[in-house]
C-alpha cells in the first residue's frame, strides 16, 4: 500500500496539486472528478488508509514546499523513479506506522534554540519541512545571539532543547565555565563542515609552521573549532597558548574582523568560511575534514531533567531530528535544503553561499572551484568515543583538571544507545554498537587507551 | 517677518543643504563600485567561479556599502510592510520597534516608581543623602550591559534580564535629579508652608513636587535617552525580538543596507522620545 499511486492526494503526480484540488490528466475537471470520485471515495472511507495517504502526501509536500519544484521534479525524472528515490530518503512506512501509535506527549509546545549556521541544518530544516509537526510537536525555533547565551538559556530552562557545540553538553555537565547541570546529547547535528579561513594577504603563507604570532578567532572555548585548531597548530610545532592568540568571536564578527585585519584567520562554522570568500576578504585554507574526516561539530541535546520529565516528547523530538538528518545526508537534497534554510527567519544568508557549503562544490577564494561532496555531512550518531576525545583535549589544554573517568562521563552525556534504538525504529540503517576508532591527522585514537593518547602529546598546557 | 522666523528659515535651509551634501558624498563614494566585469572571454570554470562569488551580472550581490538606490529599496521594502510576521525569527520592523518600546516602557516605568519616591526621601533628608551617596556614586557609572551576565544568572530569564538592564540604567539620572530638585526647593517656600502648618504629605505634593518637577523631568529625559541607547545593545546581546535583535540579525547577514536602515530608525525613534519629554518638560516649567 505504501508509496502506491492510488494515494488520493496523488503526491507523485506531476500534474496534481497537493492540498488543492486533484485535477489532472482528464480533458475536463468534471470528467476527471466523475472518474476519480468512485475510487477516491472507496479509499478515503478507510480511516487507516486515509491517514497513511495523508502522511505520505505531507512528507512529499515537505520535501518540495514549492509546488512548481515538485511538479518539475516529477515531470523530469518520471513518477516511478521519483517514488523510489523519495522512498529511499524518507522512511515513509515507519513514519506512517509511528503516527498511528504515538505515546502521549507530556509537552507539545517546545522552544528550541539555534545558532544561525549550517551546522544546525537538521534541526532547522525539520521546522519548515514539518518533521516536528509530524511528531505532534509544536516547535518554536529561537535564533540565539551566541553560545554563552545558549548555555545560559539552557541552564535557565528557557529552552526545552537546543543546538549545542558538541563539547558544550560535556562542559556544562562537568560545570566547566558555568554552574553544573547534567546535559545530554541526543544526536550529533553535523560532521565535518568547518574550515580554516585565512585573510587573503596570507595566500602565499600556507605552512602553519610560519604562523607564529597569528591571531585566530574561534566561536567558543568549548568547541570542536577550538580543539581542532589547537591540535592542528600543535602538530605544526606551535603552542596555541603562547605562540598564537586565540580569541572567542561570534561567527558573523569573524568575517568583519578578517576584513578589518584584526585577525589573520579563523576556524569557524559555515556558512561564514564561505561568506569570507564571497566577501572577497579570505580564502579557505583547509577544510576540517582534512584534520579529522568525520569529526563531530554541533550536537542536538537537552537537559537530563527534561528527558526524565518528558520521555515521550523527547522521543518524538529524537525521531523528528533523526528523520531530518537522514534527509540532509542525501546529496541530492542538499540544494533544496540550502534554499529552505537560507531564508531570513533561519540562517539569513545568500542562498548561493549556503548552497556551496552543502553541496561541496565551492569557490575557494583563490580562483578555483573545488568539488568536495563530503565537505559537510549530517551523521547523527553520537559515538561516545568522540566525547572521550573531546575530554582528552579539554584536559590537554587545561580546561579540565585532575583524574577524570572519561568513559563514564561520555556514556552519561552522549546517548548512543537511545540514538541507535530510535534509528532502528525509523527504519534507518542502525550503526554498530561499539564506537569506532578514528584518526586525527593520521594518528589513531582508541577511546580505550585515552590516557596513553593524552600523554603522547609533546605540546600541551603545562600542569 | 520676525527675526526668529527668519533664523528658523535659514537654519532649515542649512539643514537641507547639509543633508544634500551628505547624500551627494554617499552617491559619489558608492557610484564607482557598481561596475561588473563582462562575461565575455571567460572559460566556463571562470564563469562558475564568478557566480559562486556572487559576481553574476544578473544577480544582485547584497554586500559592500550600499548605493543610495539600494538604500532606498531597502527602506521601502521595510516601510511598505512594517508588521509582517514570519515566525519568531523574522518579523517586520514595526513589530520589532513595538517590542523594544515595550521593554523600555516597562524598565523605565519601574525605574520611575523606584527613583522618584526614593529621590524625594534622599532630597528631603540630608542624613540619608550623605549615607547613600557613596553607593549611588559607585553604582551610577557602571555600564548597564555589565549587569547582563549577573542578571541572566540570578533572574534566570533573558526577557526579564533585558528589562532589568533598562531599569538599572534609567534609575540613576532620575534618582540624582529628583534628589537635587527636592533639595533645591527654595527655603522661603518651605518656610511659608511651615508657617501655614501644612501637613507633610500636602507639603510634598503641593509645594515640593511642583517646584522640583522641571528637574525631575530633566532626569527622566536623560534616563529615557540612556534607556533607548541601552535597549539596542541589550537586544543585540540577548536577542529574539526588538530593533536591537534586528540589527544583530542583519549584521549576521553582513547586510549593511539593513543595518543602516535600522540605525536611522533607532535615531528617529530616539528623537521622537526626546521630543515628547521635551514637551512634558515645557509643560511643568514655571517662571519664578
Amino acid at each position: 500500500m505504501t508509496n502506491s499511486d492510488d494515494n488520493i492526494y496523488r503526491p507523485y503526480s506531476p500534474v496534481s496539486r497537493l492540498g488543492g484540488c486533484t485535477c489532472g490528466q482528464h480533458a475536463s475537471v468534471a470528467e476527471h472528478d466523475a472518474a476519480a470520485l468512485a475510487a477516491t471515495e472507496a479509499r478515503a472511507t478507510d480511516v487507516e488508509t486515509l491517514s497513511r495517504d495523508f502522511i505520505e502526501a505531507a512528507a512529499v509536500k515537505a520535501l518540495f514546499p514549492l509546488e512548481a519544484t515538485r511538479r518539475a521534479f516529477l515531470s523530469a525524472v518520471g513518477q516511478r523513479t521519483a517514488m523510489a528515490a523519495i522512498a529511499s530518503v524518507l522512511p515513509l512506512s515507519s513514519l506512517q506506522a509511528m503516527a498511528q501509535d504515538k505515546g502521549s506527549l507530556e509537552k507539545t509546545d517546545l522552544k528550541i534554540g539555534f545558532i544561525p549556521i549550517t551546522c544546525a541544518t537538521p534541526l532547522i530544516m525539520a521546522h519548515p519541512l514539518g518533521f516536528y509537526q509530524q511528531q505532534g510537536l509544536n516547535v518554536e525555533l529561537s535564533k540565539t545571539a551566541g553560545w554563552a547565551l545558549v548555555r545560559d538559556k539552557m541552564l535557565n530552562n528557557e529552552y526545552d532543547a537546543s543546538h549545542f557545540l558538541s563539547p558544550m553538553p560535556l562542559s556544562i555537565s562537568l560545570g566547566l565555565g558555568s554552574s553544573a547541570k547534567p546535559m545530554q546529547v541526543a544526536t550529533i547535528q553535523n560532521v565535518n563542515g568547518q574550515a580554516i579561513t585565512l585573510a587573503l594577504k596570507h595566500k602565499n603563507n600556507r605552512d602553519p609552521k610560519h604562523w607564529k604570532g597569528f591571531k585566530f578567532a574561534i566561536p567558543f572555548e568549548f568547541s570542536m573549532h577550538n580543539f581542532l585548531l589547537r591540535y592542528y597548530l600543535a602538530e605544526a610545532g606551535l603552542n596555541p597558548d603562547t605562540d598564537v592568540q586565540l580569541r572567542v568571536v561570534p561567527p558573523a564578527e569573524m568575517v568583519a574582523n578578517l576584513r578589518a585585519g584584526n585577525i589573520d584567520g579563523f576556524l569557524g562554522p559555515d556558512p561564514f568560511n564561505q561568506r569570507a570568500v564571497y566577501e572577497e576578504v579570505g580564502f579557505i585554507h583547509l577544510l576540517t575534514k582534512e584534520i579529522w574526516d568525520g569529526h563531530p561539530c554541533c550536537a542536538f541535546g537537552t537537559s537530563a531533567e527534561f528527558v526524565q520529565k518528558n520521555p515521550n516528547t523527547f522521543a518524538a523530538l529524537y525521531r523528528a531530528v533523526l528523520t531530518a538528518a537522514a534527509m540532509a545526508r542525501g546529496p541530492k537534497n542538499r540544494e533544496l535544503i540550502a534554499g529552505v534554510i537560507s531564508k531570513p527567519q533561519y540562517l539569513n544568508q545568500p542562498e548561493v553561499v549556503v548552497k556551496q557549503v552543502l553541496t561541496g562544490r565551492f569557490a575557494d577564494g583563490l580562483g578555483n572551484v573545488q568539488n568536495v561532496p563530503s565537505r559537510a555531512d549530517f551523521d547523527p550518531m553520537p559515538w561516545d568515543s568522540m566525547a572521550v576525545w573531546m575530554l582528552t583535549q579539554m584536559q590537554r589544554w587545561g580546561y579540565l583538571k585532575g583524574d577524570v573517568n572519561y568513559r563514564q562521563i561520555a556514556e552519561k552525556v552522549f546517548l548512543m544507545t537511545d540514538a541507535r534504538k530510535h534509528m532502528k525504529e525509523l527504519g534507518q540503517p542502525a550503526p554498530a554498537a561499539v564506537s569506532p576508532k578514528f584518526k586525527v591527522m593520521g594518528k589513531e585514537f582508541d577511546a580505550a587507551k585515552a590516557d596513553a593518547y593524552l600523554k603522547s602529546f609533546a605540546i600541551r598546557k603545562a600542569v | 517677518m520676525s527675526v526668529a522666523n527668519h533664523l528658523k528659515l535659514r537654519a532649515g535651509l542649512l539643514s537641507g543643504l547639509i543633508l544634500l551634501v551628505i547624500l551627494g558624498l554617499w552617491y559619489a563614494a558608492t557610484a564607482t563600485s557598481g561596475a561588473t566585469a563582462s562575461a565575455a572571454g571567460l572559460t566556463p570554470a571562470q564563469i562558475e567561479y564568478a557566480q559562486m562569488m556572487g559576481q553574476d551580472p544578473s544577480a544582485i550581490k547584497a554586500d559592500g556599502f550600499p548605493t543610495l538606490g539600494q538604500m532606498g529599496q531597502t527602506a521601502w521594502s521595510h516601510l511598505s510592510r512594517p508588521f509582517y510576521d514570519n515566525g519568531p525569527n523574522d518579523k517586520g520592523v514595526g513589530i520589532q520597534l513595538a517590542h523594544s518600546l515595550g521593554r523600555v516602557a516597562l524598565g523605565f516605568g519601574l525605574a520611575c516608581l523606584v527613583a522618584v519616591p526614593l529621590g524625594f526621601v534622599i532630597g528631603m533628608s540630608p542624613l540619608l543623602h550623605r549615607a547613600l551617596d557613596p553607593f549611588i556614586q559607585v553604582l551610577k557609572p557602571i555600564s548597564p550591559l555589565a549587569w547582563m551576565p549577573l542578571a541572566l544568572y540570578t533572574i534566570k530569564d533573558s526577557t526579564l534580564s533585558g528589562i532589568f538592564v533598562i531599569f538599572i540604567c534609567s534609575i540613576w539620572p532620575m534618582l540624582v535629579n529628583t534628589a537635587f530638585g527636592v533639595a533645591a526647593v527654595k527655603k522661603e517656600w518651605l518656610n511659608v508652608a511651615a508657617t501655614l502648618e501644612v501637613s507633610p504629605l500636602r507639603k510634598a505634593l503641593q509645594v515640593i513636587l511642583p517646584a522640583a518637577a522641571p528637574t525631575i523631568l530633566t532626569g527622566m529625559r536623560i534616563s529615557m535617552g540612556i534607556a533607548w541607547l541601552v535597549i539596542v545593545a541589550a537586544e543585540m546581546l540577548v536577542g529574539s525580538t526588538g530593533i536591537g535583535y534586528f540589527v544583530w540579525n542583519e549584521w549576521n547577514n553582513l547586510s549593511l543596507s539593513n543595518v543602516i536602515f535600522a540605525v536611522l530608525v533607532i535615531g528617529v525613534v530616539g528623537m521622537l522620545l526626546d521630543l515628547a519629554f521635551g514637551r512634558l518638560q515645557k509643560a511643568v516649567t514655571y517662571v519664578d
